[in-house]
């Protein structure tokens, strides 16, 4: 079966998701996969965005996550305080970020790079809801390419909070407990945090794919699992609804 | 009987500022009473007016903004066009969803402070070179915060205090940017932040409809324009349709924001153009291409800002620039007519 690392990264995102869960997503990939999971695997997934769509049966994906798409024939359309109190409040299992930098702790940088904070080298949007979603959901979980630039070892900015300098440092900081990183899905593997050092651990490599090839497009030292194995590939039922039903013009899975 | 009396006891704490960022409005809620007492009409009159007029009665140079809907969704365009048009300066800025928003106000050089959660980006489509360039050569001066924060801090002043204490931020760079508080919760001693209670000189929301009082109402999510709405010191409120106040008694759930809370009532079909107006129109997306790619050569941009806002003399006018009605059909199309 032929499928591109987009593809890939999302059908192995979408088995993360439980039924009976909620997850909050942005536009693009994680939104994709939470549909595909609702599709296959969780259909009672509820899906909600920061900006107060709660539950919507997405029928084509949103540009913007506040955009009319985000709360299409939803549960409710509420605001961004009621979603981001219901975080606050320990309901959300699950949110998906993306960022320019990640160290390996899974701190994000979405803020800027270089210079100095009020003259930086380049300046991005900035946290928007990530550094809350990530402080507050009890999961994380980021799907992106991986690349040196990308995974490095010391990243410009924190702007949202993984497990900051090792274990504990989420709640010395004064986060809720039992909350931060769960799984980076790249275009190379499926990575988890090593339970005892909160650092990145390799869990599954994808297939074609070398630990070399891993190594030289990391920044920093890996941990690899003990019971490493290869990645499940995208199952013909998987490319079939996500290449069909969920995306078919092909603006998501279309992006190289 | 269970009871937790064990928590009421005497405590030292200590308030430490959590970052470096400044304060750009303020907090104070006892000045905000006094204001609102003095200054909110609670009579309930006719504040119809045009958006020349809000804009050049209502803005002030350096006053502080904060805008309604979410970045391409539900903005109020028609008076952040009129705020470049008539070259308002030295502005402070909520940037809390922010993105084509923040472009308008950054192509026209009128912000030189903010609050940021979120700008220089539109989200998928893409940065804007304008407004990263505004940001990246230092004109606006910056202190960090993030959209559930700036919600919250909207959220304090609406409940008419001048804090509230939250549980993100913490532990990051986006923290040490702010201008936070660390705290203690009085009761458990939990750390929280304290964030201030944010009250803008001026909140410009679009809606779907509203009397000419200044009764309005919103389909949809309401993003943060619930709080944003009671926090602002003055507010401009645009609608697509003036309706009558009895349509309004009809559904008074439906009711976002109250009479006594608005200044100013513009009727602006379309408001929201290039954005997206849930249940009535979609986001022009070719135009914000247009825009982003405008931004690419300093001398395309003038002539598209000429073209689109500088030379036209109102809303309607830059609404004939993009293709008029026909343009506006096809947008409409798209949001209402079809199952997607």
């Amino acid at each position: 079966m032929e499928y591109n690392d987009m593809e890939l990264m999302i059908c192995i995102a979408s088995r993360y998701l439980e039924d009976d869960s909620i997850v909050m997503v942005g536009t693009g990939a994680p939104c994709a996969a939470a549909v595909l999971a609702q599709k296959l695997y969780s259909p009672r997934l509820t899906i909600m965005f920061e900006a107060g769509g709660i539950g919507p049966l997405l029928s084509s994906m949103p540009i913007s996550v506040g955009d009319s798409q985000s709360f299409y024939r939803a549960i409710a359309a509420s605001s961004m305080s009621e979603v981001m109190e219901t975080c606050q409040r320990g309901l959300v299992d699950y949110v998906f970020l993306g960022g320019a930098q990640i160290d390996q702790y899974g701190n994000i940088n979405s803020t800027m790079i270089g210079g100095s904070y009020q003259t930086p080298k380049v300046r991005f949007p900035g946290s928007g809801g990530a550094n809350d979603l990530g402080s507050l959901c009890w999961k994380t979980m980021m799907i992106t390419p991986q690349d040196k630039r990308r995974f490095t070892e010391k990243i410009d900015f924190i702007t949202t909070p993984g497990y900051i300098n090792g274990p504990g440092a989420r709640e010395k900081a004064g986060l809720p407990p039992g909350c931060g990183p769960y799984k980076v899905i790249t275009n190379l593997c499926v990575i988890g945090f090593d339970e005892q050092s909160k650092r990145m651990k390799v869990e599954s490599i994808h297939p074609g794919r070398t630990k070399e090839e891993i190594i030289e497009n990391t920044g920093f030292e890996l941990l690899w699992a003990d019971d490493l194995v290869i990645s499940e590939p995208p199952s013909k039922d998987e490319l079939a609804v996500l290449r069909n039903e969920i995306d078919p013009y092909r603006y998501i899975i279309g992006r190289q | 009987m269970q009871h937790y009396c064990h928590l009421l006891k005497e405590r030292s704490v200590t308030y430490k500022p959590a970052g470096t960022g400044k304060i750009f409005t303020d907090p104070d809620a006892d000045k905000a009473r006094v204001f609102f007492r003095d200054q909110k009409p609670r009579k309930m009159v006719n504040k119809v007016t045009t958006v020349a007029k809000a804009v050049s009665e209502l803005v002030n140079d350096g006053d502080y903004l904060g805008v309604g809907g979410f970045g391409t969704n539900r903005i109020p365009t028609a008076i952040l066009h009129e705020i470049v048009r008539q070259r308002k300066k030295n502005l402070g800025f909520a940037g809390h969803t922010a993105t084509h928003d923040f472009q308008i106000l950054a192509a026209g050089g009128c912000i030189n402070r903010c609050d940021v959660a979120y700008i220089v980006g539109l989200e998928a489509r893409g940065l804007s070179k304008v407004a990263r360039k505004a940001v990246e050569s230092g004109s606006i001066e910056l202190t960090e915060w993030t959209n559930a924060a700036l919600a919250w801090r909207y959220k304090a002043a609406a409940m008419g205090l001048s804090f509230l204490p939250v549980r993100s931020m913490m532990g990051t760079d986006t923290e040490k940017y702010s201008a936070a508080m660390e705290m203690e919760c009085p009761f458990t001693g939990t750390k929280y932040l304290a964030v201030p209670a944010l009250y803008p000189d001026v909140g410009i929301i679009h809606v779907h409809r509203c009397d000419v009082y200044g009764n309005s109402q919103i389909d949809g999510i309401v993003v943060a324009d619930y709080d944003l709405a009671r926090a602002a010191k003055r507010l401009i409120i645009t609608t697509e349709r003036l309706v009558p106040n009895e349509l309004i008694r009809r559904e008074p759930a439906k009711t976002i924001i109250p009479f006594y809370l608005v200044d100013a009532v513009v009727e602006v079909p379309f408001g929201s153009y290039p954005g997206n107006m849930p249940y009535e129109y979609f986001s022009d997306e070719n135009h914000l291409q247009e825009w982003l790619k405008a931004e690419n050569d300093p001398e395309t941009l003038s002539a598209f800002l000429e073209r689109h806002i500088y030379g036209v003399k109102d809303f309607n006018e830059y609404l004939n620039t993009i293709g008029g009605m026909a343009r506006l059909q096809e947008l409409r199309k798209l949001e209402t007519l079809v199952e997607r």
